[in-house]
């Protein structure tokens, strides 16, 4: 199998990283299709909490939004959303938490909010939702970015979401933080200590260069920088039958409610 | 007493100018006929709340009626940018709008607190975030039991919220089913409660733990079929994912944009008028 994208190298690298049973907080897009591909491949287990409330969800294709009908349809309950940021995140019960972001500072800090200042931003962009608390409470937090210059940046414009901002083992923050940032070039992890972000794996045929250069600080490399497998068969297909689900399903026209 | 009234009267009656309103619903049950009634009663300065603004603040940003608004997420779910949202804080069109600044966790727990009459929320919040150094109202306390510190939000208690619901009886209790967000919190918090309905049924059944508003909480109860398009009703019909795609193109230009306002909102009298205007523009 050589025939596969970056988006798809990336997706199964992070599906690769839940385990069976792992109770997952997901975010729509590339987060929401690595939990559902590991839960339709090595972990049938997965429980898939969307911030919308629905807990268990099992979608047969992948939402457009966070609270797409499929999700309630297919949760094991819904439950208000108070609830969900309140006595499950906050309380502690969220093994995983997917995070995403515009910037990513050297430290897994992550903007979200504004590029520019805050009072006068040149791009206002969508804001915090869920993600300050997930950061915080979630007892690890996997960050999935695509790597450019231009998002990982020396200084953010904004602090939405605190990594190892300096400071985090005094701020009454519960969870570990990011333990890993997967992008389309490599995988990133925190070295011990001020939490600074490492390369310790690339893709096949993408060399640690090449991951250096889509990283806008001076990147570091770990001790030994593994190499990810190439997706199986079964990943490729799996992942594909679900992404050709999910574009006949939102295709398919609506009758408006006349 | 709920009062049974046509959509048009409830807004008229209820939501003056100034007022500050909450339209809930998670992306479930969005009470769109509201918004786009208040755009033809030309409602102005309003302030705005609801966790996730969605097209339909979009829209009330985009025809200059609102002065601030509280939010938690102000994106188009799936698919990028509210453009309204940005040209107003960015640019400044058609007006300044004020930002009232939260995460999800904050805003739910404003809501918990409005809705109990308490006068502030309490979360392990905000933390290594900078939006307390903006926000004002986000504050913080010292657990009087531990000496943690804890963040806080003031009580959210808008003056009227309105939601839009699967049912209603004749008593005026709303049944809900499907993802509820903060509805309930955003119900009860309120001054006044409005809510649109795809049906009025004699009776309900016994709601067990299903979400039910008691008919004592209820000020208005329209009858308003296909109210949440082009978000959805749970078992009625879907989210129109396609339409939340195209919104992209509508408002990305003001003339656009300023366009399908007057032709769809303005130039209808109703929602069936509404959806009638889309489905002509559709054939």
């Amino acid at each position: 199998m050589n025939d596969y994208s970056r988006d798809e190298m990336m997706t199964i690298a992070a599906a690769r990283m839940l385990w069976d049973g792992c109770v997952c907080f997901v975010g729509i897009g590339l987060p929401s299709a690595a939990c559902n591909l590991a839960r339709l491949t090595h972990a049938p287990r997965l429980v898939l909490i969307y911030e919308s409330g629905t807990i268990g969800a099992q979608p047969t294709v992948l939402p457009l939004s966070i609270g797409d009908g499929e999700l309630a349809e297919t949760a094991a309950c819904v439950v208000p959303l108070p609830e969900i940021f309140s006595d499950y995140l906050q309380a502690g019960r969220i093994d995983v938490g997917f995070l995403g972001a515009a910037q990513i500072d050297r430290h897994g800090n992550l903007n979200s909010t504004v590029i520019g200042p805050y009072s006068s931003p040149r791009t206002r962009l969508p804001g915090a939702g869920g993600a300050p608390e997930i950061a915080a409470h979630a007892r690890q937090t996997f960050v999935v970015m695509k790597a450019s210059p231009r998002s990982f940046v020396t200084a953010l414009d904004f602090r939405t979401s605190g990594g190892y901002f300096p400071g985090r083992s005094d701020s009454g923050a519960r969870g570990a933080g990011p333990t890993v940032v997967v992008t389309d070039v490599g995988i990133l992890k925190p070295l011990a200590g001020d939490g600074e972000l490492v390369l310790t794996a690339t893709y096949p045929g993408i060399p640690a260069a090449e991951a250096r250069a889509a990283i806008g600080w001076p990147l570091a490399l770990a001790g030994e920088v593994e190499t990810i497998a190439a997706p199986t068969a079964l990943e490729l297909e799996t992942l594909r039958a679900v992404a050709a689900r999910t574009a006949a399903a939102h295709c398919e026209p609506i009758k408006l409610p006349i | 007493m709920t009062q049974f009234v046509p959509l048009a009267e409830a807004i008229a009656r209820h939501v003056p100018d100034g007022a500050s309103i909450a339209l809930e619903g998670f992306t479930h049950l969005i009470p769109f006929a509201a918004g786009h009634e208040l755009i033809r009663q030309r409602r102005q300065h309003l302030h705005l709340i609801r966790m996730t603004p969605d097209l339909i603040y979009d829209q009330l940003i985009g025809v200059g009626a609102a002065r601030r608004l509280t939010f938690s997420w102000g994106g188009n779910p799936g698919v990028g940018s509210l453009h309204r949202l940005r040209d107003a804080v960015e640019r400044g069109w058609p007006r300044p709008l004020e930002l009232d600044e939260h995460s999800h966790a904050g805003m739910a727990a404003a809501y918990r607190a409005g809705a109990a009459r308490l006068p502030f929320g309490v979360l392990r919040g905000y933390i290594g975030n900078d939006l307390p150094a903006m926000n004002p109202n986000i504050r913080s306390i010292r657990c009087p039991y531990t000496s943690e510190n804890l963040a806080t939000v003031p009580a959210l208690n808008p003056d009227v919220t309105i939601l839009h619901a699967q049912r209603a009886d004749r008593q005026g209790n709303i049944a809900i089913e499907g993802i509820v967000g903060a509805q309930r919190e955003a119900a009860l918090a309120a001054t006044m409660l409005l809510v649109t309905v795809e049906e009025i049924v004699e009776q309900l059944p016994p709601a067990m733990n299903g979400l039910l508003l008691p008919h004592f909480v209820v000020g208005c109860v329209s009858h308003c079929p296909g109210g949440a398009w082009p978000s959805y009703a749970q078992g009625r019909y879907a989210r129109d994912n396609d339409f939340y795609l195209r919104w992209d193109d509508i408002s990305r230009d003001r003339g656009r944009f300023s366009e399908w306002i007057s032709r769809h909102v303005l130039g209808t009298t109703d929602h069936h008028g509404f959806l009638e205007s889309l489905r002509r523009a559709a054939t």
